[in-house]
């Protein structure tokens, strides 16, 4: 991490007048506005520190519970059991082609619960660790994205619960859960623009931390978790789809169960491509707020 | 030849005091979208805001630091000082890129490591162990750094026996011990350190002076705030000397010492105060105008701490109050509260005083009485404030004077010499064989004054 200090080593007098051209001798000019030029390089250099935040979140999270793990998987699989019995059974809401309902449901609970824990531990992480932001310099985007792959780690572990559904129902998905990754980074990506916004706001309004479970209840209903796509597209048409995929979780979420289900689903493209773009407004939206305002955190944490 | 490793031009720092309200928030996520919501409205009817939007906009700021300027040369170890709320962490806090200048600019030469505090970040649900190398990447090392140097940094602190224990469960010596012994072993080119010796116990506190010593002798620069001027003058080539945000003085230690000596107590008047433009104590309804200390028998020397001293304070009273009663503080040098004396009206024993009633609007005066014989030979604070109705609270002043007591060692019987103590009361002692004569007549000599009084 060392900067390359030695490496203008002219004999310089030793103090000019203020603002002669011996800028060159140091290494770093702070001041006012200045726009990091290194900040992805930066960011890069602090890895380890990135990767132990993340460590440290998921090791005391482990420790302090128990039931740590245990609550991983059940969270989740209670809430598919519920969904399952409240939209399939009670509303009658069809799955799609051969696949069970329950696998239909959970498909889409992964990446929704996914979203909804990043969602909020990320915009609480900056204002959790406000101790470390006001004693020691970092690039501050550390700290959210931590908090989001602490949520991916939960996410990985749930799949389990997907596998042991699949055993479960003998169900045999096809070479297109291959895919499942990259529809898991998209997850990751979509997570992490509103994210980024969220803790921003949250540093400077307290108060959101009131509007963020909201947020996640609402999102909820309004993403395709206890029913497919299709619903929609039944009652609404083609236009309703591509409206409705403004969502990104819907492009997301779809994407899962295109992957997971094989067979019939199908995976609607211009959908897919609106939520793609979606994602891509918040995500670079979150940077350039975050990165905007990141400088004064630490004097209003 | 000397080489600058660090230059700070025409820095200034300015913040912005949000109004806090009574929940403790300094902006209010609802104003805010309020307000927002409401300015193009405003400006279509021409009207300036709510009265509330517009205390909110009107945002207090506040310079924390203003105009500085000063180079520090490879090696050298700089002292920070001034008094609390100079702006000494603040100037930290830019130096290593916390928080950016508002104006000026800074340049830096080679790897910065700061330590603002002991043990950032350290998680007590984690051991010693993960911990170490928690705080070691906080504190900017890698983790192969860390590695090279566990066993360095464990034998520094002496918690070997506990490094698999969680730190929740360590004393608070052992905790900074192992924080700080992470820190001792940073290897930066500029290392920044702000009041945290402050913590630990004397015996490490050497310790860390003594690494912070091998530091310096490495040919790292330091910077270091610190209010123990032993410290500063066993450790510091240079001095910054900090004051109300601006350098007050740099330079030299010995002249930077004195200077912050001569700082402190010139803050203070001595003996007495009074109000002056800029100078005003008081509120809307009381306004203090002069406080004085003198010995009530003016022939007798005020030094001494065998003269009975009385305290005048002057006041105005603005508006018609009733139960008007001063106190007063008595604090030692460091600013704790040694005793707290209230002219209460109804402790005494003639009730019809004038302070039962009400006071119309004008000049006052109340007097206090020091007795002889009571304080030690040190510098004492005063501080005077006033209550109304009985017990609201109307105002209490600073630390506005001092008084001092010169070391004469007037010698009391046989020994002379510093009297320990925040007082020194001369309070009566009669010593004798355990019989029931003297002791039931005890309380008759004392009287009679013809006991020993020491
Ligand atoms: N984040 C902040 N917001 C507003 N005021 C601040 C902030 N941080 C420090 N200050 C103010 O700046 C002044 C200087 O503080 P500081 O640098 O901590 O002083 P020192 O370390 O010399 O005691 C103080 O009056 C303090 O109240
Ligand atoms: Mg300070």
């Amino acid at each position: 991490m060392t900067e390359d200090s030695g490496r203008k080593r002219s004999p310089a007098p030793a103090s000019g007048p203020k603002g002669s051209p011996e800028d060159a001798g140091f290494d770093i000019w702070l001041e006012a506005g200045r726009t990091e030029k290194h900040y992805w390089r930066d960011l890069w250099r602090y890895r380890e520190l990135f990767a132990i935040l993340a460590w440290r979140d998921v090791a005391v999270r482990y420790k302090q519970t128990v039931a740590g793990a245990a609550w991983a998987l059940l969270q989740p699989f209670l809430t598919m059991v519920i969904m399952t019995f409240v939209f399939g059974r009670v509303a009658g809401l069809p799955s799609q082609g051969a696949a069970p309902y329950a696998i239909l449901v959970f498909a889409g609970m992964l990446p929704w619960q996914f979203f909804a824990s990043s969602l909020s531990s990320s915009s609480q992480s900056l204002v959790g660790n406000a101790n470390l932001i006001s004693k020691v310099y970092f690039p501050r985007m550390i700290v959210p994205v931590s908090a989001v792959v602490v949520a991916c780690i939960d996410f990985l572990v749930s799949f389990l619960i997907l596998a042991a559904l699949m055993l479960w129902y003998r169900f045999c998905p096809d070479t297109r859960i291959l895919l499942l990754p990259a529809f898991v980074l998209l997850a990751f990506l979509a997570s992490l623009g509103p994210g980024l916004i969220l803790t921003a706001l949250n540093v400077r309004y307290r108060d959101f931390r009131f509007v963020i479970p909201f947020i996640v209840q609402f999102g909820l209903y309004v993403s395709p978790v206890g029913f497919s796509t299709e619903v929609i597209r039944n009652r609404f048409g083609e236009t309703g789809v591509l409206l409705y995929s403004l969502n990104p979780m819907v492009g997301v979420i779809d994407g899962f169960r295109w992957a997971i289900l094989g067979g019939e689903s199908a995976i609607y493209f211009p959908g897919l491509v609106v939520s793609l773009l979606t994602v891509t407004i918040l995500l670079v939206l979150g940077i350039w707020y975050f990165r905007k305002t990141e400088r004064t955190f630490a004097d209003v944490i | 030849m000397s080489d600058i490793v660090i230059r700070v031009e025409n820095l200034g720092k300015r913040y912005e005091i949000g109004h806090l309200d009574p929940t403790g928030y300094r902006t209010g996520l609802r104003h805010a979208i309020q307000d927002a919501l409401t300015a193009p409205f405003r400006r279509l009817t021409g009207d300036r805001g709510s009265e509330a939007s517009r205390k909110r906009a009107a945002r207090e700021v506040f310079w924390a630091l203003r105009a500085i300027d000063f180079e520090v040369r490879r090696g050298d170890v700089v002292g920070v000082i001034g008094r609390n709320g100079a702006g000494k962490s603040t100037l930290l806090k830019i130096l290593s890129r916390i928080t950016e200048p508002t104006i000026g600019r800074i340049g830096l030469k080679g790897r910065v490591a700061s330590l603002l505090e002991v043990g950032t970040g350290f998680h007590p649900e984690l051991t010693g162990r993960e911990n170490i190398y928690l705080n070691g990447a906080i504190l900017g090392m890698s983790r192969a750094e860390v590695k090279s140097k566990f066993d360095e940094i464990v034998a520094f602190s002496g918690v070997e026996k506990f490094l698999d224990t969680p730190v929740k469960r360590y004393s608070s010596g052992m905790y900074v011990r192992l924080a700080f012994s992470v820190a001792a072993h940073l290897e930066p080119e500029i290392l920044i350190i702000d009041e945290v010796l402050a913590v630990g116990d004397s015996e490490f506190q050497k310790k860390c002076l003594g690494k912070m010593r091998d530091v310096a002798s490495d040919g790292r620069t330091v910077l270091f705030v610190s209010h123990n001027m032993a410290a500063v003058a066993a450790l510091c080539s240079e001095t910054l000397l900090m004051d109300r945000g601006g350098l007050h003085f740099a330079g030299g230690v010995e002249a930077g010492i004195t200077a912050y000596r001569n700082l402190v107590s010139s803050q203070v008047d001595r003996w007495r105060w009074s109000s002056g433009p800029g100078r005003e104590i008081g509120n809307e309804r009381i306004a203090l105008r002069a406080v004085t200390v003198e010995p009530v028998d003016p022939m007798q020397d005020r030094e001494s701490t065998s003269t009975a001293l009385k305290v005048v304070i002057d006041y105005e009273v603005l508006a018609v109050l009733s139960g008007v009663t001063p106190f007063l503080f008595l604090v030692d040098d460091l600013g704790t509260e040694i005793f707290n004396s209230v002219d209460l009206p109804s402790a005494v024993a003639t009730p019809d005083r004038f302070l039962m009633g009400d006071l119309q609007p004008g000049h006052y005066r109340s007097v206090c009485t020091l007795p002889g014989d009571f304080l030690n030979e040190r510098e004492y604070g005063i501080k005077v404030g006033f209550n109304t109705s009985g017990t609201h609270f109307e105002f209490v002043s600073r630390e506005i004077l001092r008084i001092c007591f010169a070391q004469t060692q007037t010698m009391r019987a046989e020994y002379s010499g510093r009297w320990p103590g925040m007082i020194r009361p001369r309070l009566g002692w009669v010593s004798a064989p355990r019989c029931s004569e003297d002791v039931s007549d005890l309380h008759e000599r004392t009287e009679r004054g013809d006991a020993r009084i020491s």
